[in-house]
């Protein structure tokens, strides 16, 4: 680990105004992800600000009905809330299949959004990685790629060429705020704004290096979930190569709303195959006014993964993100049980 | 600590690093001031500064949970935390486990007794982070079913293979906790 000097602060003004007067400083919360990229070179802030006494601590009611998490609340203390377990179960479900209950103790809601890729060749400091050092190279594309990315690849414009990166997100966190459609709201040296969520994490294009849309030195200060929370049809679908305590290789958070047997609203996102969680309005589309078969299911997969592209060693990951969606959407509405 | 570096580029850095400051920890009931950098983690200060050498240093990247321990009452990875960031907070070690727990004021912890009972381990480096999570998991009180005691302490891996009897150890204790 490189040395930094620490600086600990009590209210958010000071924590951006120090955030900003120092390029290479870094936030720190539950640094259960920064710490070992330190320890591994792959990070190497001059100055840590740490961020864990701001009052950033509570789960409220936002005026329009939803919930706001504030960027502090521990993952865990978020999952066992009485409020999200009641009207946000999908939530619940997705944050206690990710990492462990130690982790989950020390790892915060903002800090989730903002982990970084596991790709082992981003972690590995003698190779080549795009998104550690721009320009280098990819790695992953000509290497063990069985943990990659299938979808959203594409350098920019063109669509045509190498892929710069095919890191995936890890997070299960965000696959869930992607289907309910959260927002995150941000306070910069320039003032507050919010992100809707599909916009937070962006697809590597020609610059994998940057992960999100925050600008330099922005703090999240809360994620915001809308009144809509899918308490009845829901599941999350995770795929890993031990039952507990892996990253996916596949995951599927699906919310529905019925009328009967006819969908009346269809959320899809997936985990473990982009950059970033993987929607597509199409797909879901699709399923309105249908009924829930697993015909209807099968066509809104196809749709989903359009356009996929395998890399070796992860190509088995495309025909194994169909089914998982099949599946999950099946128990979403029902049709099957969720073990 | 510091790397080589080549000629030129040590005037980039920030003028004064401060090798050491004062940080005050509290670990086990007592207060300690220690003189250390801040990327000393909590472990590596329980360890090398300290003298607690029970909590143990395994994989040092969060993924075994050898060096679990108690903060405020609720299980951490400490590998994974700056000591800097815990001053002010109740930290508990598996040195400070026996004699904490409310029915039983004296002697090992339940958990420990279970464990000897159970053989809950082989070699027994994993042993500390075990007893530590078990007791973050009774704590936290979301284990109601053998299944939910193995994948709520997924996060400690033994090598030796002793998982069965670990779940046996937690399972009794929360039994008898039940009964």
């Amino acid at each position: 680990m490189n040395s930094f000097t620490y600086t600990r602060t009590e209210d958010v003004d000071t924590a951006v105004l120090e955030r900003s007067s120092e390029q290479t400083s870094k936030f720190i919360a539950g640094g259960t992800n920064l710490i070992d990229l330190m320890k591994e070179n792959v990070e190497r802030p001059t100055r840590l600000i740490d961020i864990t006494h701001l009052p950033l601590t509570s789960i409220t009611d936002t005026v329009n009905g939803g919930l706001r998490l504030g960027a502090l609340v521990t993952n865990a203390d978020t999952a066992y809330n009485e409020q999200v377990i009641q009207r946000y179960p999908l939530l619940s479900q997705t944050i206690l299949a990710g990492a462990s209950p130690q982790l989950r103790n020390m790892a915060t809601d903002g800090g989730n959004l903002l982990q970084r890729t596991r790709c082992y060749y981003f972690y590995d400091t003698a190779t080549p990685c795009n998104k550690r050092e721009p320009g280098s190279g990819c790695s992953a594309i000509n290497g063990f790629n069985r943990i990659h990315a299938i979808l959203g690849t594409a350098p920019d414009n063109s669509g045509l060429g190498q892929p710069q990166c095919i890191a995936t997100h890890p997070s299960d966190m965000c696959v869930a705020l992607a289907a309910l459609e959260a927002e995150v709201r941000v306070t910069g040296i320039n003032g507050e704004r919010t992100i809707p969520f599909a916009d937070f994490h962006r697809l590597p294009g020609n610059t994998p290096n940057i992960d999100n849309t925050l600008e330099p030195g922005e703090l999240i200060t809360s994620i915001d979930l809308p009144a809509k929370g899918f308490p009845k049809y829901y599941a999350y679908l995770k795929l890993r190569d031990r039952a507990s305590y892996a990253f996916a290789l596949v995951s599927v958070a699906v919310a529905l709303e019925m009328d009967g047997d006819t969908i009346t609203t269809a959320r899809i996102a997936l985990g473990g195959v982009a950059h970033k969680p993987w929607r597509k309005p199409e797909a879901e589309a699709k399923l309105i006014g249908k009924p829930a078969t697993k015909e209807n299911f099968q066509a809104a997969a196809e749709l989903l993964l359009a356009g996929a592209q395998g890399f070796g060693h992860n190509t088995f990951k495309i025909e194994l993100a169909k089914r998982a969606i099949v599946r999950a959407l099946g128990q979403a509405a029902k049709l099957e049980p969720t073990a | 600590m510091m790397p080589a570096v080549e000629s030129g580029t040590l005037e980039k850095r920030p003028p004064s690093l401060p090798s050491v400051q004062t940080v005050t920890l509290t670990v086990n009931g007592k207060e300690t001031k220690l003189q250390i950098a801040p990327w000393t983690t909590l472990l590596d200060a329980l360890r090398e500064y300290m003298d607690l050498t029970g909590t143990k240093k395994g994989c040092d990247h969060g993924q075994c949970g050898a060096c679990t321990v108690l903060v405020n009452d609720k299980r951490i990875n400490s590998c994974l935390s700056l000591a800097i960031m815990q001053e002010g907070a109740k930290i508990t070690t598996i040195e400070g486990i026996a004699g904490t727990y409310t029915d039983a004021p004296a002697g090992l912890h339940p958990l420990q007794k279970s464990f000897i009972e159970r053989d809950a381990f082989q070699c027994g480096y994993c042993t500390p982070g075990q007893i530590c999570s078990a007791v973050g998991l009774m704590n936290e009180g979301n284990a109601k079913t053998t299944a939910d005691i193995r994948e709520l302490m997924s996060g400690n891996i033994c090598r030796c293979g002793a998982y069965t009897n670990i779940v046996d150890a937690i399972e009794d204790v929360l039994n008898e906790k039940a009964a």
